[in-house]
């Protein structure tokens, strides 16, 4: 019997429920796992282990007096730090939020609390979101447990990290540009971005409003959808929630893992193929293309050719409304504040804090965005760049008449070593190539494993994309193909050195 | 593409509230300029006729009724305030006129 | 230094002015414009606060419906169109009192556009174009410490207060104003007034200047008599009384001129108008370089408001402001002169309300226009914030019509009504007030003045009866007031008949 942290979230939630472990125990076992490897991965920024510890023993009590619970209640999750939760540290992975303690709660954080899941702690991340490497966190680069020299990916490294090296079963990501499916791909788990508006942003500190979206990391298809159910539905505190909730994903996943795709039609994204994507991540792209021809799915080549337009896009309209929502950390009503000599003006004392509190990439994409909204170059940039955003929503909607679903590789290549692009700023935005795209258009996406480098045994990651509000085929493809690929495998892949010690 | 110079990104920083020191200028500027450069390819790539998106899932008349939620107390409110003074967040002086 | 200043009759004889008006009215919501904190004046500091309308992190805003329908309430009493589409937009800037450093507002995309209000100038009527009504919200407020006076210059440090953040504001922006010429003061106020009474009417803001529920910035320039340019403008920010409005564009009119005179030029800036002398000082200069950066804001969709629902709301409309003085004046018998006067004074809707309670339109219009309006100008405020109801009025004067009291000892009732002693009732009471109509004591002082004033009793006798006041006056002194004059005089001529 493997230790119950190397257990799927869904089998942890059947072993509650069959009385085989309790919620404490199984709390406890993670923090075991946290508190022996965080040390090497920094994946988590603060663990509430008397928190998640109290919450487990609540979980426990409900479940012996019989209350309904939640399938996942008593199942532990950590939470991006991304996200507001009262009276734990929310930080964004910035020194400008460094001990600050919401007095309130996220959408999300209030629905993980009502389901009773206890919350482990927040993890690591680019600041403000901004990278794909998570080297930008104030806090110290996380590592990728599958080799401590290699970034985890990014802005979600921390997520990806802790649910890879079985300190959590479950994460919360947020996903503005790829930052849930590209640290799925650089640790070979599993990452979904929803429906832009089916997980309500209430208590996401805003990196770019109309891009942003809150996303399940889990080791597995089925347990993604268990929680991408558990998260989304309708908000009446975020005015760009979706009306009607996106359902039948966990019916999708059990549906998708029969292995049946006759009759579906996947395309092959022209646009994302070429001498950019290296060789070993084409190699098991591939052959997960050929996986899914063999569970009868039919496979075409589709062409969205607005989609080479798609990162600059992306690096104007992001940027813009960036600089806008970090306006508001300004050292006056919380966060750092940085008082210089002498008898200093409100915004002396804000300039001075911001440049301390920033590091540069915020301070990058800030000072690009000012440029970007100034009245001389509104047109020139955040205009026009509004504008392709339609061309590619054009292109989404044209390629899904012909097929249901979009297929590429997640990211360009596996996990590169810590400070390779630290200081190259576009070699970095390359690498969010293939997941831009659905932000902009607001189209779900989902990143799964598609094996081994053979170049360098780093995982890698195949991503479906499908039409707005139709995340369910995600988790029907998804888990046909993960099913297809453990069983090729003979089961799943992870970082052999985290597994757990007590196993 | 115009190629920002070192006045304009320190009058950008300037706009944006961030005392930029003269080594980050020597760093930040270049970068800034590669990345602009290659932003500014989509110039041109839509016409007239294409309509601006802002919001990628259409909907409107998103409203709230008029009914009062409770509010913060001001214990809450103020947790996080560098400084306060009588349930009031306490700032420097501030320059310039009153709004 | 002291400005140099032009004659006004001058200054119109040389220069054509042009008005602009930016009216801030703050609407009476149970909720802010964005989230549901209360909005209540005057609560403790920092009460009325949650994570969105104080900028926190992660915090998100959603429209209140009951601002968007008073802006398009408000937007069709001006005339305006109502957009079919319109959104909210970021402007910013950085501003401690502002927790997002940005305002949620409006920008190239107003609720309401296109519109007028024709308003009533010394019996003329006078067309203000209104260029656009938008949503937006307020800011939180500052204290300054350690300054003088409590000044923002030389203040030490600030103390911010952010339950005014938030609270709904409709802008109302009128087009440039041309022609009005030496008018110009007095239709920038007429225009303030009137608008204000339309707010009144829509009952969508407490409307009150003082409190600063609706504010105006007035822009102002001028242009050589008959040139046509426009000139350099300058604009005086939250003047708070109507007074004020005619005052400030009187002054900056003279300023200007003085400027222009002296062969220099405006300087395109804010400036703050000072209530105590009634001039303005330097602000801020408006550069061009000061770029607010907007753009849509991304939290929020579109407003979309149906034909349907603005037509509906088309039907709660108040009578139109002219239709309505039209009728009034036929309702209450006032001559042009009277109504005019009761317009010009601020004093309609009083007036009404005053009628409505139960007094004639003749004792509402005195009460209002004469001893109330001596005493909003003494004090300094507008007559609706002179301390005394519509309701009292119709109360004091039923005590009149009832010959509890006189038309003296009702300016003593209104003295104890704005000190807050009670109703008018209560104050009679308190203050012994009621007039003597003890036919006794008051037959002992008619019979006391008789007898010291032999001559003009004798005149009475020989049936000059106009002598009589004399009498009368003698009696009045002798009760200390508090007597009915039409007794006394009856008393009088019964005894010397």
């Amino acid at each position: 019997m493997s230790a119950w942290i190397e257990r799927t979230a869904a089998e942890q939630a059947a072993a509650l429920a069959s009385g085989e472990v309790t919620s404490v125990e199984l709390v406890q076992a993670h923090l075991d796992q946290i508190a022996a490897t965080n040390g090497d991965l920094n994946a988590f920024l603060h663990v509430d282990a008397s928190g998640a510890l109290e919450q487990a023993a609540a979980s426990d009590a409900r479940r012996a007096a019989g209350e309904p619970l939640h399938e996942l209640d008593g199942v532990p999750i950590a939470i991006k730090d991304v996200l507001a939760t009262e009276g734990l540290p929310t930080t964004a992975g910035s020194k400008i939020l460094e001990g600050w303690i919401p007095p309130y709660d996220g959408t999300v954080t209030a629905r993980i609390k009502a389901a009773g899941l206890p919350i482990l702690g927040k993890t690591n991340m680019d600041e403000f979101a901004m990278g794909s490497s998570n080297e930008n966190s104030a806090y110290g680069a996380v590592r990728n447990p599958w080799n401590l020299d290699r970034i985890p990916g990014g802005s979600g490294g921390g997520s990806a990290a802790a649910v890879a090296a079985f300190q959590a079963p479950l994460a919360i990501g947020s996903d503005t540009g790829g930052s849930i499916r590209q640290p799925g791909a650089m640790t070979g788990t599993v990452g979904v971005k929803p429906t832009y508006g089916s997980v309500s942003r209430y208590g996401v500190i805003a990196l770019a409003n109309s891009l942003d979206q809150l996303g399940p990391c889990t080791r597995t298809v089925l347990d993604a959808a268990l929680l991408q159910e558990l998260i989304g539905g309708h908000d009446p505190m975020d005015s760009t929630s979706v009306p009607n909730p996106v359902e039948g994903l966990v019916a999708a996943a059990r549906e998708g893992a029969a292995g049946d795709l006759s009759g579906l039609r996947v395309g092959v994204v022209k646009e994302l193929q070429g001498d950019a994507w290296s060789a070993d991540v084409v190699e098991r792209f591939d052959e997960s293309v050929s996986v899914l021809k063999d569970l009868g799915a039919d496979v075409v080549e589709v062409s969205l050719p607005s989609f080479v337009h798609a990162m600059a896009a992306y690096y104007l309209i992001l940027p813009a409304e960036c600089s806008s929502n970090l306006a508001k950390f300004d050292a006056m009503r919380y966060g750092l504040r940085v008082t210089p000599e002498g008898s200093p003006s409100a915004e002396d004392v804000m300039r001075v804090s911001r440049d301390a509190g920033f590091g540069d990439e915020v301070k990058r994409r800030i000072i690009i965005g000012t440029y970007a909204l100034s009245s001389g170059y509104y047109d020139a940039y955040y205009g026009q760049a509004q504008k392709i955003r339609t061309l590619i929503i054009d292109d989404f909607k044209r390629a899904f008449e012909s097929v249901d679903v979009l297929v590429s590789p997640t990211a360009p290549s596996t996990a590169w070593p810590i400070g390779e692009k630290a200081d190259d700023p576009l070699a970095m935005y390359l690498q969010d190539l293939a997941t831009i795209p659905a932000n902009l258009a607001g189209v779900p996406g989902i990143s799964i494993p598609s094996g081994v480098s053979s170049a360098d045994g780093l995982p890698t990651g195949i991503q479906f994309l499908a039409p707005v509000l139709e995340d369910a085929r995600l988790y029907r493809v998804g888990a046909a193909l993960e099913a297809a690929l453990l069983d090729k495998w003979g089961g799943p892949i992870g970082p052999s050195s985290y597994t757990s010690k007590e196993a | 593409m115009p190629e920002l110079s070192r006045d304009e990104v320190r009058h950008l920083a300037d706009l944006a509230r961030i005392d930029l020191s003269d080594a980050e200028l020597d760093h930040l500027a270049p970068q800034l300029n590669v990345i602009l450069e290659s932003v500014a390819s989509i110039q041109g790539v839509a016409g007239d006729d294409v309509v601006p998106t802002s919001h990628p899932i259409p909907m409107t008349n998103v409203f709230r009724e008029d009914v009062v939620r409770p509010s913060l107390t001001p214990e809450q409110a103020l947790s996080g305030a560098p400084e306060a003074e009588d349930d009031k967040f306490s700032v420097p002086r501030i320059l310039g006129d009153e709004q | 230094m002291a400005d140099t200043l032009i004659d006004f009759d001058e200054v119109v004889a040389t220069y054509d002015p042009a008005l602009g008006l930016e009216v801030h009215v703050e609407l009476n919501t149970n909720t802010k414009m964005f989230c549901g904190c209360p909005t209540t004046f005057g609560g403790e500091p920092n009460t009325q606060v949650c994570p969105t309308c104080l900028g926190l992190p992660g915090a998100m805003p959603v429209v209140n419906a009951k601002a968007v329908e008073a802006a398009i309430r408000i937007g069709l009493a001006l005339n305006c169109d109502i957009a079919e589409w319109c959104r909210f937009a970021r402007k910013n800037y950085f501003y401690p009192d502002m927790p997002k450093n940005f305002q949620t507002s409006q920008y190239d995309e107003p609720i309401c556009f296109e519109g007028y209000l024709d308003v009533d100038v010394e019996g003329e009527t006078f067309r203000v174009e209104i260029e656009r009504a938008h949503m937006e919200e307020d800011t939180g407020k500052s204290t300054h410490i350690g300054g003088a006076t409590g000044r923002i210059q030389g203040a030490d440090h600030s103390l911010v207060d952010y339950n005014r953040a938030g609270i709904p504001l409709i802008e109302i922006v009128t087009k440039p104003i041309l022609g009005a010429g030496e008018k110009a003061p007095l239709v920038a106020r007429a225009y303030v007034a009137q608008l204000r009474d339309l707010i009144v009417a829509l009952g969508v803001s407490d409307a009150r200047m003082d409190q600063g529920s609706i504010r105006a910035d007035v822009n102002l320039s001028l242009s050589p008599k008959g040139s046509g340019v426009l000139g350099t403008r300058t604009e005086t920010k939250n003047v708070n009384s109507l007074r004020s409005v005619e005052r400030a564009v009187r002054f900056e009119m003279s300023r200007h001129a003085a400027v222009l005179d002296a062969g220099g030029s405006i300087l395109q800036e804010t400036r703050h108008f000072h209530e105590a002398d009634g001039t303005t000082s330097s602000g801020r200069p408006k550069s061009d370089a000061e770029d607010y950066r907007y753009f849509p804001e991304p939290d929020l969709v579109p407003v979309a408001p149906s034909r349907e629902w603005v037509e509906e709301l088309r039907g709660t409309l108040p009578e139109n402001p002219t239709a309505k003085r039209a009728r009034l004046q036929e309702e209450w018998g006032f001559s042009d002169l009277e109504m005019r006067d009761t317009v010009g004074a601020g004093a309609l809707s009083l007036v009404e309300e005053t009628v409505a309670a139960g007094a004639s339109p003749q004792s509402a219009r005195k009460w209002w226009l004469s001893d109330l309006a001596r005493r909003a100008n003494d004090a300094g405020v507008e007559l609706a914030e002179v301390g005394v109801t519509p309701e009292q009025v119709a109360g004091v004067q039923r005590l009149v019509d009832a010959k509890t009291i006189n038309d003296k000892l009702a300016r003593q009732v209104f003295d104890g009504l704005i000190a807050g002693e009670g109703t008018p009732e209560e104050i009679v009471a308190a203050r012994g007030l009621a007039v003597v109509s003890d036919d006794g004591a008051l037959s002992a002082a008619v019979d006391k003045a008789i007898e010291t004033n032999p001559d003009v009793a004798d005149k009475i006798r020989d049936g000059k009866v106009a002598a009589a006041g004399a009498l009368i006056g003698a009696v009045m002194k002798e009760m200390r007031g508090q007597a009915d004059a039409g007794r006394v005089r009856e008393l009088i001529l019964e005894k010397l008949a």
